[in-house]
């Protein structure tokens, strides 16, 4: 059900009620969507909504468009975004992310533990040699070599970052479709997306 | 005619301007072609007022040009660039005192809002601005010969919570209700979007007197979104006149055996001499510093371009990091860029040019004057909140937030909530706990920056969630929000959710003005102004009258008048009569009417003169060059300004 923005008689804003941001746009829970028909739904409801519209009219409704268009900015900037979208719908369906989501991340550094890190298996190799690379860095320095060597690595990296887009889309294809054990696919995706994306952080903050 | 006049104001470190844009095009205002949006002069004429604030040796207060001529004779009676000081405390100053002849108040306390000492006086930094504010107003309600109550005020993208808040405090002690605060390179796109009504990605790049600001913008059938903004809030002209100044003061203390540093007056001959060189060499490739000492002895030395770029080269490189930052944050190269323009009076040295040019590699949009172009998109914007015209109906500014909104989590480290350039009005809720059973209040702590931890982040507010019900440790739920305006302002709300009580919560900003403070400092708005206003307004129709009248007798002898067909004619003639009888008579009103009906009456042959000016070619620029009107620059035949 998508939810209701203004007054069917006089076409003003209305209260907000908490909604979720796929109902904010009347959209169903589908990872699967036309981004540029999003953007345009976006426009058009800013052009209705947003404060500057009602910067004459009363308290009360100028109070309303600023929650309604913080609804609105909050939805489509989680709904535009891929990643952002999924882990969105996740939380939804009340699926705790793992160890690299941000949340995660955040958490253990409030609490003041080391995160706990699981390699994927597949990055167990390479993960200990960028490691030990990047010690060496630390210690002595990035000559040229190791520069060459950490480059590669980082674009070795990029390209499976790349795969991973197609495997999330793969997965929310499985659930747009119907089969809700997509989710254990996309925790995967995620987990292991997250665990590159630190180590590629990690280089670009050596080579800097 | 009642209308509430909405007026864009630009308050900048070194000059301040007020805008406005009429609906259509109007006779008497000829120099802003087809849009209607022109600067509103001051009693001198000058579109510039100086971001200066003086008492003369009757306390009175002077603003602009006349405070400027006391920074020169009795430095320690005049406050200037005092927009560095907006919002911030103590520690965040400490390195600018060294170079500012500011005069803090003696007794300040670590946390409490600065307080610059002026005469007998302190004031603190968002007084000072109000009375720029004042003055801006006066001249608007001048120009307009009505009372002007509502403004948009544009501040720098890279502004946080604390000098946005100033700024909006500065606006109400001024008596101005402050509709919206607007980013000023979102405000300069504004300006330039207005001739261009074509779609595509700008970067604007804005260079002023104290402030840098880089923001990457799409502009879609009318929206203008913010995709990234970035910047330095104290990097600008004043920094490179202050390292032109120390170079200058070691030269006079080694040739001249000199220490200049001491001797106020001097360092404001030389601020002035360094200033007029910096400002000469982007037009010529030498200039001369002259400067009388103290012993009566001068210090004269020739600087040349090559000499000055070399010096300034490390402060225009600063720049060029904040932009790189932008163009990532946007996800763009380069090559997606479609335009690129030039704001604040710092983009006008060739160097600076130079470097935009070169890391956006493409020529860049000088059209509009650097120093009025965010005033005058200020003024679109203030067309736009006060229900738009025929230009503006379609035009949506979205801006972002600059910096990350965050609170303190264990460990003094920062969460971020709210991500830096997320679309304005934003919101995040956070859920918070008690640790202790019975616990009945938690402290939160709100932060504004990029970095790690929380005490290398701007912090915003502490405030306890207080009134929640005693309960087992971790059983309470308090629910609290955190909204972003769209002035990029942030408000606090907390609900405890087990008990569903409203927690009570005070959000004492860490270095800000109180409500009630503010309160207390509201210049009389019902000061003179208002004592005087029917004699002032009747003095005011009438000038405005001549204005109108003197465009009229000029409009007539352009050939445009014969293309009026004749009922056209005889409906301006009838009306001229009329409004020259009003105004032999005292009621001022009757004069404004007349004015308004001429005005209408008028404005088809405005079209029409403008049209045969401008020409196809040239639409779009500065009516300055078409030699219509007399330009801005013409001094406006009104009365004089007082000062209180």
């Amino acid at each position: 059900m998508r939810a209701e923005h203004f007054c069917a008689e006089c076409g003003h804003v209305q209260p907000a009620e908490p909604t979720d941001f796929f109902s904010f746009f009347g959209l169903p829970r589908k990872l699967e969507l036309d981004e540029t028909a999003l953007e345009r739904e976006f426009y058009a409801l800013s052009r209705k909504l947003h404060p500057d519209v009602y910067s004459r009219a009363s308290v009360r409704e100028q109070a309303w468009s600023l929650e309604k268009t913080s609804q609105l900015n909050d939805a489509y900037r989680t709904l535009k975004d891929p990643v952002s979208r999924t882990e969105y719908l996740l939380l939804l369906e009340g699926i705790q992310m793992e160890e690299q989501s941000k949340t995660a991340t955040e958490k253990a550094r409030a609490a003041g533990v080391d995160k706990k890190q699981t390699v994927p298996a597949e990055l167990l190799e390479e993960a200990f040699e960028l490691n030990m690379l990047l010690e060496e860095a630390k210690q002595g320095g990035v000559d040229d070599d190791l520069r060459g060597q950490l480059m590669a690595i980082r674009t070795s990296l990029a390209a499976r970052l790349n795969t991973m887009q197609e495997e999330l889309r793969a997965a929310w294809k499985q659930w747009d479709s119907g089969d809700v054990e997509a989710t254990a696919q996309m925790v995967d995706v995620l987990n292991r997306r997250g665990y590159l994306r630190n180590l590629e952080r990690d280089i670009n903050e050596v080579l800097k | 005619m009642v209308d509430d006049k909405v007026v864009g104001i630009d308050l900048g470190t070194t000059n301040s301007l007020v805008a406005y844009m009429a609906s259509g095009p109007s006779l008497a205002h000829p120099d802003a072609p087809g849009k209607g949006v022109f600067i509103l002069p001051g009693e001198d004429g000058s579109n510039l007022v100086p971001s200066v604030v003086a008492l003369d040796a009757d306390n009175h207060v002077l603003v602009g040009n006349a405070a400027r001529t006391v920074l020169l004779t009795s430095p320690e009676r005049a406050v200037y660039s005092v927009k560095r000081l907006m919002g911030r405390g103590l520690d965040d100053v400490r390195g600018e005192l060294k170079l500012f002849p500011f005069h803090l108040a003696d007794d300040l306390a670590a946390g409490e809002v600065l307080r610059i000492k002026l005469g007998e006086r302190t004031y603190t930094p968002p007084e000072i601005s109000a009375q720029i504010l004042r003055q801006l107003k006066r001249n608007a309600e001048r120009f307009f010969g009505a009372p002007v109550k509502q403004a948009v005020i544009t501040v720098p993208a890279y502004f946080n919570d604390a000098q946005r808040q100033a700024t909006k405090d500065a606006g109400r002690i001024a008596g101005l209700e402050v509709l919206r605060l607007v980013n000023e390179p979102t405000a300069a796109s504004l300006a330039y979007g207005l001739d261009k009504k074509q779609n595509g990605t700008i970067a604007v790049y804005d260079f002023g007197g104290g402030t840098f600001d880089v923001s990457i913008l799409r502009l879609q059938d009318g929206i203008f979104e913010v995709i990234a903004t970035n910047g330095d809030t104290h990097l600008g002209g004043d920094d490179i006149d202050n390292l032109l100044i120390s170079i200058a003061a070691d030269d006079i203390a080694g040739d001249l055996k000199i220490d200049i540093r001491k001797y106020p007056d001097a360092v404001q001959r030389l601020r002035n001499a360094v200033i007029e060189a910096k400002i000469a060499l982007s037009s010529q490739e030498a200039a001369d510093v002259e400067v009388e000492l103290p012993d009566g002895k001068q210090y004269q030395r020739r600087i040349t371009r090559e000499m000055f770029e070399r010096m300034v080269q490390p402060i225009v490189a600063r720049t060029l990091g904040p932009c790189r930052q932008a163009l990532k944050d946007a996800g763009l190269s380069v090559e997606q860029v479609d335009e690129v323009v030039l704001v604040g009076g710092s983009t006008r040295i060739p160097l600076v040019r130079r470097e935009v040019e070169t890391l956006f590699a493409r020529k860049a949009h000088t059209e509009l004057n650097p120093d009025e172009v965010v005033a005058l998109g200020a003024a679109v914007q203030a067309n736009i909140l006060a229900g738009g015209s025929a230009e503006t109906k379609d035009m949506l500014l979205l801006d972002v937030t600059p910096l990350s909104l965050g609170i303190e989590a264990l460990g003094g480290v920062t969460a971020k909530i709210i991500h830096r350039n997320s679309t304005i009005p934003a919101s995040a809720t956070e859920h918070f706990t008690t640790g202790v059973e019975g616990q009945v209040s938690v402290a939160i702590h709100v932060l504004q920056g990029e970095r790690e931890m929380a005490k290398d982040c701007r912090s915003l507010a502490r405030f306890d969630l207080k009134g929640i019900p005693p309960m087992p440790a971790g059983l309470p739920r308090i629910e609290v929000r955190f909204l972003i305006d769209a002035n990029g302002i942030l408000h606090v709300s907390a609900r405890e959710q087990r008990s569903g009580k409203e927690a009570e919560i005070q959000v004492q900003p860490s270095y800000g003005l109180t409500d009630e403070q503010v309160e207390n400092m509201i210049l009389d708005s019902f000061d003179n102004a208002e004592k005087d206003l029917a004699e002032r307004q009747l003095i005011e129709a009438r000038n405005e009258a001549e204005t109108i009248l003197t465009a009229l007798v000029k409009g007539r002898r352009n050939e445009a008048w014969t293309m009026l067909s004749m009922s056209e004619q005889e409906k301006v003639d009838e009306l001229e009569r009329k409004l020259r009888l009003a105004m032999s008579g005292s009621d001022y009103q009757a004069i404004r009417s007349s004015i308004d009906e001429l005005n209408q009456a008028t404005m088809h042959l405005a079209e029409l003169m403008m049209d045969a000016a401008v020409g196809s070619a040239l639409r779009g620029k500065n009516m300055d060059s078409t030699g219509v009107g007399e330009g801005p620059e013409a001094p406006h035949p009104i009365g004089k300004a007082e000062f209180s």
